[in-house]
């Protein structure tokens, strides 16, 4: 048993869900008790999908179990496909359904539809929502597309002379987090390098289309979570090569060109010029001077997280000082790329984990998931969001995409957006107290984005709150301006070192949004150096002992 | 318990579900569509239910009662519908959290609890302040049989006291939604303390166990005079406060409120304690209470002006006060009420409405929205019908709505399409697809979430309704 209060992923069903919500024509039976119809409200109210999810859930309940709960399932087939008449049916249990063992998928198979019954099993209790999207995808694009297979010996036949090359986009689901526009966003790019984009899945695919995968010349794997295991099994099927290279960021983008040069046979130079983005400029002009070295912690997915520090290091000219990821499939990526940046690598989907890391490395912004953001905020830290699991705020209503030069473009602004600017910074270190910056100023251009102060946003409800999905959320539109907290409140092993009050005066006159790594350092150093009482010449000590604010 | 048993009597009306079947399929009263009180057919429907489980009620529960905590022993799934529902954004270090089980744990019932031990014995070294820790079973621990309430009885003797350790289901099996509520005041009403004078537990002389519900249960028997009022059901701090200044002026008290706002300080109850629900859907505990020797006054429900009043009004006969001196005494109160009530007649009258189930107070507030505001009344969707509970609502309901008990989604959606309803109140999974279709939503769970009770608060509730009609009649777009 393990003690959570916040998860990363939800079960692998949710997982199932992202598969046939983002699909046309695709039903889904899930033997489920009734709580479990939660997981429509994902797509409805946080993607704000104006449909519901092609979901039958079989709603069994106590009462139900010594009896036949079996019948239930096959009259919820039976029902579902009478009415939403799907091309194709996926059959499975949730957790509780799993444990009475009725073998959805065969009940199903029983009733002798006349449309493909792809029986599902996610075992609940190992697996996870990504591990659940990736099966599901991989069994349906399998269970559809094997009729269509060469024989296994047959090479792939030359694509005819004249015919421009093609490919399909594999990846994007539902509730995928910016997965709509960057979708949009690679299907541009690659247009406009003479690449036909045949079959995108399994966003916005039929069953039909997936038939048809293995027209393509090869494939792109978008989101390698979701996408892995069904591109590598259309490689060994149909032999279409892999695109794999996942082009968020600059860099990675001008990789992502050259790979797709390569299996389609174009001139790899010529693609990466003709690709114009902001990003090197805006990164380039002076005025970023002041983003040198600014400390940033990196958990997410691993392949946003991977990106992201990319990103982070060579685009920005940012520190690296964390980087980790919760889906343990892909620790691999994530440990090589750590090693390359020179730290350790964070595996684990424990959130108090996560919050005790980035609470040691301090660092002066966050990119992470909606967790980290929530950590931020305890933290007093800046925090921008790179990867799932997200909240309503992150599927913005305007075109913003991680991926392609577009993308790049976003990530600029999105992730320089809560820092403070430069030269504001600099006014600030030198008349902090002046009464109109205060002690606590937000960089200018956030001041109205001040959250309420979350214990009392809702204060006359019944439960003194309301859920964020019913109640405008306070953090809503503050995702990155957060008020100091106090991050050395929290008992540690050692005896604490006490500042004096002059020490405490002294601190307050640092910058709020430093404040924090300055009493860390601070105390850290104390601790080191076995100093008992902090006074202001020890603040300074520190300074020059770890070296910069 | 007050289950009906062949031998108790029941009062008229009152049709308390046999053990077992919560949502009422099996009950006596009721089969296939019974006459209600107010002779209303009533529609049973089985199939898709599109409701939460008992564990969302954690949601307000850990916030009423700041010194408990909620540890759900469930799936990834439990864990996430909470978070979900919650929003992780608001709270901080929210008082819940899921101990969730894992394959190593299905292997076998002995290591299952030494988990268990493991994990509760590393959440109270963490949260010293917890006074009361609640084991919340879920699907999964009910369908493995993981013994609940030994476990909490076994933790509760190793924490010595310092840590009250009770086990309620909230699990989707066995409840729905606010039903998750009844189960944990449920889990409570043991340990609530005899007040003094009253026997240590059990039955007022005279009467039976499981009879005690209302008066007319035993005309002939004189009850215990009134020594101190309950309220059940949660209802926020800020209304309490407002109910208790009324309560104060009519002379009626103590009043104590269930739950309170420390889970230590549980309210005394006995003979003589008379119940007042201030929500619908605490039908178990009421007759648990009952169990205990108190008596439930019975009443509307507080949602609106008239409701407020018959609640007040039923409340103060029983220490004697008339009617008279309750509207004397809330004059300004009931004033201000119907002024603000009033604001959204212009909005609401005439218009239709259709209630999908989601919480057990459609009914009253079908009423509400009916005899206040001159709603029409299309169809009031309910997850549960408590007839005995609900007797005196649907005599009020005016009109004849279709009035329909559990669920087949489906079927439900046909019905509300055909019935083009000027506004629709349901769930959140159901809310964007159907204003999609170019019908106006209200969400259901906000209703829960609000404060709506009594008189300050009735132009609120109104208000709640009119904002989606107002805001499609704004919006050019
Ligand atoms: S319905 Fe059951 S399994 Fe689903 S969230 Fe509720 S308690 Fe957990
Ligand atoms: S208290 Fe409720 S359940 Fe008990 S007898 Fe009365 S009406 Fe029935």
């Amino acid at each position: 048993m393990e003690l959570t209060i916040w998860t990363y992923e939800g079960p692998p069903h949710v997982g199932a869900m992202r598969i046939a919500t983002a699909m046309k024509g695709v039903h889904y039976v899930l033997h489920a008790p009734q709580g479990d119809t939660y997981a429509d409200l994902l797509f409805t109210m946080i993607e704000r999908r104006d449909h519901r999810p092609p979901v039958t859930y079989t709603t069994f309940q106590a009462q139900d179990l010594g009896g036949d709960t079996a019948e239930l399932l096959k009259t919820a087939v039976r029902e579902a496909h009478e009415r939403f008449k799907p091309d194709v049916m996926l059959v499975g249990a949730s957790c509780t359904a799993e444990l009475i063992q009725d073998n959805p998928g065969g009940l199903a198979e029983s009733l002798g539809l006349p449309i493909p019954v792809v029986p599902l099993e996610l075992p609940a209790y190992q697996r996870k929502e990504n591990w659940g999207a990736s099966e599901t995808f991989y069994q349906l694009v399998r269970a559809l597309a094997a009729p269509h297979a060469p024989p296994p010996a047959e090479p792939r036949p030359e694509r005819p002379a004249g015919q421009a090359p093609s490919c399909n986009l594999l990846g994007p689901t539902a509730l995928g987090f910016r997965h709509r526009d960057d979708t949009a966003e690679i299907r541009r790019l690659l247009e406009a390098v003479g690449v036909e984009v045949r079959v995108v899945a399994p966003l916005g695919a039929t069953a039909h289309e997936l038939a048809r995968l293995g027209e393509a010349d090869f494939n792109v794997v978008l989101y390698p979570e979701v996408a892995h295991a069904a591109a590598s099994w259309l490689k060994r099927t149909f032999k279409q090569p892999m695109v794999t290279t996942v082009p968020i960021g600059v860099g990675a983008t001008r990789d992502f060109l050259r790979e797709v040069a390569g299996v389609a046979g174009l001139e790899a130079d010529s693609l990466v010029e003709r690709m114009h983005t902001q990003l090197p400029w805006y990164s380039r002009s002076v005025d970023s001077n002041y983003l040198t070295g600014k400390r940033v912690f990196i958990f997410g997915d691993a392949t946003h997280a991977v990106a992201a520090a990319r990103v982070a290091r060579d685009e920005m000219g940012f520190e690296v000082v964390g980087l980790g990821a919760y889906n343990r499939e892909f620790a691999r990526e994530v440990r090589a790329a750590a090693k390359e940046y020179g730290v350790e690598p964070l595996i684990t989907d424990d959130y108090l984990e996560v919050e005790e890391a980035i609470r040691e490395a301090a660092p002066e912004l966050i990119l992470g998931t909606q967790m980290e953001r929530h950590i931020a905020k305890r933290l007093g830290i800046f925090c921008q969001v790179i990867s799932a699991p997200v909240h309503v705020q992150d599927f913005p209503a305007r075109y913003s995409p991680l991926m392609g030069p577009e993308g790049a473009n976003v990530l600029f602004d999105s992730w320089v957006h809560p820092l403070m600017m430069g030269l504001e910074e600099h006014l600030l270190g030198m008349f902090q107290e002046d009464f109109e910056f205060g002690n606590d100023t937000l960089p200018s251009h956030l001041r109205a984005e001040v959250p309420n102060d979350p214990a009392t946003a809702n204060g006359g409800s019944p439960a003194g709150s309301a859920p964020a999905i019913t109640a405008a959320e306070p953090g809503a539109s503050a995702d990155s301006a957060v008020p100091e907290s106090d991050p050395a409140a929290e008992p540690d092993g050692d005896i604490d070192p006490e500042w004096n009050a002059e020490a405490e005066k002294e601190l307050g006159k640092i910058p709020f949004f430093v404040r924090g790594k300055a009493r860390r350092n601070t105390e850290r150093f104390a601790r080191e150096q076995g100093v008992v009482e902090i006074s202001v010449d020890t603040l300074y000590e520190a300074k020059a002992h770890f070296g910069g604010r | 318990m007050n289950r009906s048993t062949p031998s108790t009597p029941t009062i008229p009306g009152c049709a308390s579900p046999p053990a077992g079947t919560r949502d009422g399929a099996g009950s006596g009263l009721a089969n296939g569509t019974g006459a209600t009180n107010g002779e209303l057919p009533v529609l049973k429907e089985r199939g898709q239910r599109e409701v939460f489980c008992g564990l969302t009620g954690i949601i307000w529960l850990h916030r009423k009662m700041q010194d408990a905590f909620f540890l759900i022993i469930g799936s990834r799934t439990c864990a996430h519908l909470m978070q979900s529902a919650a929003g992780v954004m608001i709270f901080a270090e929210p008082r819940f959290g899921t101990a969730i089980i894992e394959e190593k744990d299905l292997a076998g019932m002995a290591d299952a609890n030494e988990e268990l031990d493991r994990v509760v014995t590393r959440l109270l070294d963490r949260r010293p302040e917890i006074r009361t820790l609640f084991l919340v079973g879920s699907c999964p621990s009910e369908v493995i049989k993981l013994d609940l309430a030994r476990a909490a009885q076994r933790l509760d003797t190793e924490a010595g006291g310092e840590v009250r350790v009770l086990s309620y289901s909230g699990s989707g099996i066995e409840t729905t939604f606010t039903q998750g509520e009844d189960t944990c005041l449920t889990s409570m009403v043991p340990h609530m303390p005899p007040h003094a004078g009253a026997e240590p537990s059990a039955s007022r002389p005279g009467g039976t166990i499981g009879s005690t519900g209302t008066r007319e249960a035993e005309p002939g028997t004189a009850p215990a005079p009134p020594t101190s009022l309950l309220v059940v059901g949660t209802i926020a701090d800020v209304v309490e406060d407002q109910f208790q200044r009324i309560f104060g002026k009519l002379g009626v008290g103590p009043v104590h409120f269930f739950p309170p706002r420390r889970s230590a300080e549980l309210p005394p109850i006995g003979p003589g304690t008379r119940m007042l629900m201030a929500q619908p859907w605490v039908n178990d505990t009421m007759a648990a209470l009952a169990q205990r020797g108190c008596e439930r006054i019975d009443a509307p429900f507080p949602f609106g002006v008239e409701g407020t009043t018959e609640w007040l009004v039923a409340a103060a006969a029983e220490w004697g006060v008339g009617r008279e001196r309750v509207l004397e005494v809330t004059a300004a109160a009931r004033e201000r009420g119907r002024r603000a009530v009033a604001r959204h007649r212009a909005t609401l009258e005439d218009r239709s409405i259709f209630f999908f189930p989601d919480s057990q107070i459609e009914i009253p507030l079908a009423r509400f929205l009916g005899r206040e505001l001159g709603m029409r009344l299309l169809e009031v969707g309910t997850p549960f019908l408590h007839r005995g509970h609900m007797a005196r609502e649907l005599a009020l309901l005016p009109g004849t709505p279709r009035l329909s008990e559990g669920q087949h989604v489906d079927r439900q959606l046909d019905r509300c399409r055909a019935d083009q309803p000027d506004l629709v109140v349901c769930g959140l999974g159901l809310a964007n697809p159907l204003e999609a279709e170019g019908l106006s939503t209200k969400w259901a769970i906000e209703l829960v979430f609000t404060p709506i009770h009594g008189y300050e608060q009735a132009g609120d509730l109104a208000e709640l309704f009119a904002r989606p009609l107002v805001r499609r009649e704004l919006l050019e777009v």
